[in-house]
């Protein structure tokens, strides 16, 4: 109990952090990951071309390359100068939308195919098929597996921690030089993070069991 | 799972062959040229750690890799140097071991007291501050070197000049250590950036994305005389940090031993000469502290 | 799908769609040209930071670097599939005794960051309980635990998938409920379930990278170290690339595999339809790094 309590502010500061990242990067994971969903599904080839790459790109590099490419590679771009804290929100922003877009363009497939072509056959564009049409559809097939993104994506702000954000991650290594028992503030983190997610879980499972009867 | 490794790299290394780019060597010259005397016939009275190392014949010390003129391996030669690797040869040649006796181990900062407390490493030497919470758990011979919080700078930076003056600026140190607590807790500035490495905060720094690295100076004066068009450490030291060579906490034997050994350096040049070859090569002079015993 | 979505386009709707694609080309290239020129500009492609690639030491250093990464995913591979195996039994058991607790043990390291387990493995059981685990060990018993959590989850979400009539018929034919789980459920479900249970490997390989936290000597240990070789330059961008390129290759490698494999099972003589990895398992293919 001593080392929450020596350390409140550690703590404090550390998950702060972790739910600012979460928050930022979770909205704009799921605006640019359906983006990139439309992308792909898209009468643009190139379009459709780009979006597989992104994905592709994206999904198979480890986050920490990716943070590590924002926190040093961009500040040799010399563009607008940017804190480290927003460069972090952008590499998880980038690196999520890459997991929601598939799983987004999953839950287009869901949708029954006669629903499109009743609303081409109304004389719908591509864009108000998608946005009018389908994509309102998907959206009981994508909550719940989105949940599942969410999740992983709040576990995984951890670990900007690495790249100059002050984060949940980092506890440890203060504990570690103030030279409290690691052990014991650990398990707190872990506790903590147990409460963070376990109402999301249970969010989605209730989600799921709703509207996989309704399926 | 060894003989898919050594296919592997033979295929590899066949193929880097033909393509004719092996290169060998260092590309600059690292070693500080200091050769240790070896001692002959040691005894330590009643140290389980050095009969250990006896029976076993080699000695294991525990080392840091990543810090220049500190603890550094170099990566195309595997060879190690700086002033603390110099400090364990010194050591073990007065255990009685040739430098080539020695076994390095990275020990990675958190996991230090462990690996002493586990006898992982037979005595550890890198940029390990002595202190009270520690030697709970560890003991220290030593000090062998007085470091101190600094601040590395660019070159052409005169508006840093000491802690006071860095209201403002944006400082770099490693995620979680004591220098950046400190800065932290003293209010020095809110601009606060954590890398895991030092390397990663002085890249930033040459960058300009950061204004300060700061930690031991020891540390700094590593990156800033192997950079000195770039770098430049600044003001005065604010806290002070007494190195010392971690060893078993109950094996006082051992520790005294240790201790003898580095008075004797400090009081027959050879502190001196070790310093020289590495950290004084920035340009700061140094005096050997005295040993605290205890 | 996709194709339902849009009409086959006509000759205008051609033309649009080529300019659009040109104006998309020509921005994506701008980009890179612009990223490729600064970075020229900044040095960071002066043969002098690249000249670490050419020392036959580094090269060896890599290699080995690769073979940690390559082996620690291998064995937490396997250990994952056997754990998920194990714990989605466990929380189909009809019997409460076991279902309960395993249910508690996926949901608690599904929950946990796996940067935190690794650190709670390696550093905090040693000061806590007096166990050491080195750092292989500790990388590999992290993986197992969170991947094989969500594979548990897989497995199960794949086994309540098969159609209820298989498990009735094989009851009915006189089958022990061990018998109906091993040889009538799982194998239908481990079908249905393969590129989920693949992608979720995938995942296990880019979490590997974050063994670098425990100087545990894989390719992003490797990278950082030499991104610190001052004599090299500090060449931390240039390595950065070099071992980004390596990961994705493992990853397509690894993804390339998955599909062969999925194809094969595709000409299988029972074809089960394969469940979409996205919207079936809970988590798959989110983990981690």
């Amino acid at each position: 109990m001593n080392v929450l309590l020596d350390n409140l502010d550690l703590y404090l500061r550390g998950f702060g952090g972790t739910l600012a990242l979460f928050v930022v990067s979770a909205i704009g994971s799921l605006i640019l990951g359906t983006i990139i969903a439309g992308m792909r599904v898209s009468p643009v080839p190139v379009l459709r071309g780009v979006g597989t790459l992104y994905v592709t790109v994206l999904r198979n590099t480890p986050l920490t390359l990716v943070l590590f490419f924002f926190a040093f590679a961009y500040p040799r771009l010399e563009l607008v100068e940017l804190s480290f804290y927003t460069l972090a929100c952008i590499g998880l922003t980038l690196y999520t939308a890459a997991f929601v877009c598939e799983v987004v363009r999953s839950g287009i497939n869901t949708v029954p195919v006669g629903q499109a072509e009743a609303s081409r056959a109304l004389g719908f564009s591509f864009t108000q098929t998608l946005g009018q049409v389908v994509l309102p559809q998907a959206v009981r097939a994508v909550v719940p597996p989105l949940t599942n993104v969410q999740i992983a994506l709040l576990k995984n702000t951890t670990i900007a921690a690495g790249f100059a954000v002050v984060e949940a991650g980092g506890i440890y290594a203060n504990l570690s030089e103030r030279g409290y028992n690691v052990f014991v503030g650990l398990l707190w983190v872990a506790l903590f993070f147990i409460i963070l997610v376990v109402p999301l879980t249970i969010l989605q499972r209730r989600l799921d069991q709703r509207w996989s009867a309704a399926r | 799972m060894k003989r898919t490794r050594m296919l592997v790299a033979a295929v590899l290394a066949g193929a880097l062959a033909l393509a004719g780019c092996g290169q060998q060597g260092s590309p600059g010259a690292q070693g500080s040229g200091y050769e240790p005397a070896v001692a002959e016939n040691v005894t330590v009275e009643g140290s389980p750690t050095f009969d250990k190392i006896q029976q076993r014949g080699r000695l294991i010390v525990g080392v840091k890799d990543d810090q220049p003129g500190m603890g550094f391996r170099d990566a195309t030669t595997g060879q190690f140097s700086g002033f603390d690797i110099d400090i364990a040869k010194m050591i073990a040649g007065g255990l009685g071991f040739s430098p080539d006796q020695i076994d390095y181990k990275v020990v990675p900062s958190a996991a230090r007291e462990d690996a002493i407390e586990r006898g992982e490493v037979d005595y550890y030497v890198g940029t390990y501050t002595i202190n009270d919470k520690r030697k709970e758990r560890v003991g220290f011979a030593g000090p062998y070197y007085i470091a101190g919080q600094g601040l590395l700078v660019r070159a052409d930076d005169n508006e840093i000049t000491g802690p006071q003056t860095l209201q403002g600026k944006t400082v770099c140190s490693a995620t979680g250590s004591t220098p950046i607590q400190r800065v932290r807790e003293q209010n020095l500035t809110d601009q606060i950036v954590e890398f895991q490495t030092y390397t990663q905060c002085v890249d930033q720094l040459i960058n300009g994305q950061v204004d300060a690295v700061t930690t031991d100076d020891a540390i700094l004066l590593g990156y800033a005389s192997q950079n000195p068009e770039q770098l430049k450490v600044t003001g005065e030291t604010f806290s002070e940090e007494p190195y010392g060579v971690g060893v078993p906490r109950d094996d006082a034997a051992f520790r005294n031993k240790i201790n003898d050994l580095l008075q004797a350096a400090a009081d027959d040049g050879t502190w001196k000469t070790i310093y020289d070859g590495t950290l004084g090569k920035s340009g700061t002079p140094a005096d050997p502290p005295q040993v605290e015993r205890y | 799908m996709s194709s339902v979505l849009y009409d086959i386009p006509g000759p205008a709707a051609r033309a649009r769609n080529r300019t659009v694609g040109a104006i998309g080309v020509a921005a994506i290239v701008a980009v890179l040209v612009f990223v490729v020129y600064r970075f020229y500009d900044a040095g960071q492609f002066s043969p002098r930071l690249w000249e670490w690639i050419t020392y036959i030491n580094i090269q060896y250093l890599l290699l080995n670097a690769l073979w940690a990464t390559v082996s620690a995913f291998l064995v937490a591979a396997v250990l994952s599939l056997v754990f998920g195996a194990v714990f989605a039994a466990g929380r189909l058991s009809d019997h409460r005794w076991i279902s309960v607790p395993a249910t508690a043990v996926v949901e608690l390291f599904r929950a946990v960051p796996l940067l935190i387990l690794i650190f709670i493995l390696f550093y905090g059981l040693d000061r806590g309980l007096g166990i050491t685990i080195d750092a292989f060990w500790a990388v590999v018993l992290g993986l197992m635990l969170y991947n094989g959590s969500v594979l548990a989850e897989v497995f199960r979400a794949g086994v309540n998938a098969v159609p209820r009539g298989q498990s009735e018929a094989a009851y009915a034919l006189g089958l022990r409920k061990g018998q109906v789980m091993t040889s009538v459920l799982l194998p239908q479900a481990v079908r249905s379930m393969l590129p989920t249970i693949l992608s979720q490997l995938v995942v296990v390989l880019k979490d590997t990278a974050l063994g670098f936290i425990i100087l545990y000597p894989e390719l992003l240990y490797q990278a950082r170290f030499l991104g610190s070789q001052n004599q090299l330059g500090a060449p931390i961008l240039p390595v950065a690339l070099v071992v980004a390129v390596i990961y994705i290759g493992l990853c397509l490698i690894l993804t390339g595999i998955s599909r062969l494999v999925e194809k094969r099972l595709a000409h299988g003589p029972r074809k089960a339809k394969p469940a979409d990895p996205d919207l079936v398992a809970p988590q798959a293919g989110h983990g981690g790094v």
